[in-house]
């Protein structure tokens, strides 16, 4: 984190001595309302996070007689000792459960239909599987969750993390799909007919070739899945009800509603909850960002 | 079905191809096409989430369709929609372009910037629920009295609130695909207007504007359908309060559904939803225009 702090200076300078050079190219030409928007926008960001993060550390009887905005002298952390004490190791592995379980068969089955439009652009059928999922994607899909718990309690899977799992890979297909076919459609034609006159069958072509050399897109969009299923409190709040199947915001949300004036405990659990997608953030930053905007900006 | 015509051996081995996409069709049917069809004949029913479900036709559009929730919950919806377009748009539009520029602090500017993204909605309007508490949140430990107020116990104030926090959370996501968009505009574009002696104000609305047409298209999609799904902040920052001011179509339909056990109403209520998000994304389709934005409006 130092080291990108301390960096940026460099170029900085550079594009200071060619502004001098080249007074007339406007791409060196400060962009006043741009800048000024962007150190407020950092501001506007930066503050909460950075007074959720203090609190956090501060006890609860210094909080109320402390500036909110100075770090407390003596940091604690019996705030997070609280929060886990409180089961959010088990609503941790409940989180971890049901983001591996759907992502996992959210991406391998998008992929293989993927493929199949690709390849079988030719069939009806499978224009019309594509249609179907592109549909999907026009829908907001929280209006099915009454129709979704029906079926969740007619399969007896009421208050399960499986219940949690089943629709969660059905929500994921339609934007995977149509990212993962965008990139099999780039892998060149000549490599699919290669493949073929060695006599690989479909289905050896799918892992054997699609698959390595569209290895980025798969990243991207299991990030992309796993942050929204990891993040999500729609499906959690109506398919469960015990304490013992909670995820980790519907966790947060009921840990609010008990310690709620204990505003540094809350905080603790917040931050507590947001680490595991931070570390995440900081090793595989572009990794991250591509994968949110994959299907939107290509 | 041409494919009858192809050879043989290739026919056989293009049969396996309907089948790799059926794993992903059978659960998507299942759990997004079924339920789809199922809102549509629930809202039919009366049913109360536990017991037997009844046809019931159309009483529970009638008792929808009377209640003067319904045209509330509307407008919540729509001024929602439409302020928190109006101030994310033109701030995500310039802190793309700033963010678009070389200069290496910019990037690391992007690191903060984006933290906001990987944030549950939960935890952000738990946060800020502490962070705005007027007894015991920032303004209170600051003394400032103007930052202390009931930020969450006013109608107007709540809703300032939400759309403030709605666009903490999501400017960020449109920042960068605006930068992706000002980032792909051919640089000659910029000479040649400054060899006309256009200056940089002139060159934004005449040059980096109208070639980021496709991109305000389709943040704006994403923006408009995705108020419609506003559920899990405006749950837990306001519960749709204080009495009814932020209860927009979603938390109402949770509201009716799974609070006051009338699935009958909500069902009908979710199917509004539906038939707004599906014409709202159709609508914005035909301003885009062309097959250009196509594929990229489909993100919707």
């Amino acid at each position: 984190m130092t080291t990108t702090l301390t960096e940026p200076r460099r170029p900085q300078k550079a594009t200071q001595r060619e502004r001098q050079r080249h007074p007339r190219r406007s791409a060196h030409r400060p962009n006043w309302a741009g800048s000024l928007a962007g150190w407020l926008w950092l501001a506007v960001v930066a503050i909460p996070l950075y007074w959720a993060l203090i609190t956090s550390l501060k006890a609860r009887s210094r909080y109320y007689a402390s500036n909110p905005l100075v770090p407390t002298s003596d940091p604690t952390l019996d705030n997070y000792r609280m929060v886990i004490e409180s089961d959010f190791v088990r609503y941790f592995v409940n989180s971890v459960v049901v983001t591996a379980g759907a992502v996992v068969p959210a991406v391998v089955f998008s992929f293989m239909a993927a493929y199949a439009i690709v390849r079988g652009w030719r069939m009806r059928v499978l224009r019309a599987v594509n249609g179907l999922f592109l549909m999907g994607l026009a829908i907001p899909l929280q209006a099915t969750v009454i129709p979704v718990y029906l079926i969740i309690i007619k399969l007896r899977l009421y208050d399960s993390l499986l219940a949690l799992i089943l629709p969660s890979i059905a929500f994921a297909i339609p934007l995977s799909v149509l990212v993962l076919s965008n990139f099999i459609r780039d892998v060149p034609k000549e490599l699919f007919d290669s493949m073929r006159v060695d006599g690989a069958t479909e289905w050896t072509t799918l892992w054997r070739l699609a698959a390595p050399l569209t290895r980025p897109a798969i990243v991207t969009v299991s990030i992309f899945n796993a942050l929204t299923i990891w993040n999500g409190f729609l499906l959690p709040l109506i398919l469960t009800q015990s304490p013992e199947r909670r995820t980790l915001p519907l966790a947060l949300w009921t840990f609010q509603g008990q310690y709620g004036v204990n505003v540094p405990a809350v905080l603790a659990a917040v931050v507590l909850t947001t680490l595991p997608v931070l570390v995440l953030y900081a090793f595989g930053r572009r990794q991250l960002l591509s994968g949110l905007t994959a299907g939107f900006s290509r | 079905m041409s494919a009858l015509t192809g050879h043989p051996s290739r026919r056989e081995a293009r049969g396996i191809l309907p089948w790799l996409a059926a794993p992903a069709l059978v659960v998507f049917v299942g759990f997004a096409v079924v339920p789809l069809v199922g809102v549509f004949a629930l809202s039919f029913t009366t049913w109360d989430g536990i017991g037997a479900i009844r046809l019931s036709g159309l009483t529970s559009w009638r008792k929808v369709l009377t209640n003067p929730g319904l045209p509330h919950a509307l407008w919540v919806t729509f001024l929602v929609m439409a302020v928190s377009w109006a101030v994310q748009t033109p701030l995500s539009i310039l802190l793309g372009t700033f963010l678009a520029g070389r200069q290496r602090y910019r990037a690391v500017l992007g690191v903060v910037y984006f933290i906001p993204l990987m944030l549950s909605s939960a935890a952000i309007a738990i946060a800020y629920k502490a962070l705005l508490d007027p007894n015991f949140g920032l303004g209170a430990g600051l003394n400032i009295h103007a930052l202390s107020q009931d930020w969450l116990g006013r109608p107007g104030l709540a809703f300032g609130v939400v759309v403030f926090v709605v666009s903490w959370q999501f400017i960020p996501f449109h920042s960068l695909i605006y930068q992706g968009g000002v980032q792909q505009i051919p640089q000659s574009l910029y000479e040649a207007a400054q060899l006309d002696g256009a200056g940089r104000i002139r060159q934004f609305f005449s040059i980096t504007l109208p070639q980021l047409k496709y991109t305000v298209i389709t943040s704006s999609t994403l923006m408009v359908v995705g108020s419609l799904t506003f559920f899990d902040l405006i749950f837990v920052l306001t519960e749709g309060g204080p009495g009814d001011a932020t209860r927009v179509l979603a938390l109402d339909m949770y509201k009716r559904g799974f609070q006051a056990s009338l699935m009958g109403p909500a069902s009908a209520i979710a199917v509004i939803l539906v038939l707004l998000g599906l014409s709202l994304a159709l609508l914005l389709r035909r301003l885009g225009g062309g097959d250009a934005g196509a594929s990229q409006l489909e993100g919707a």
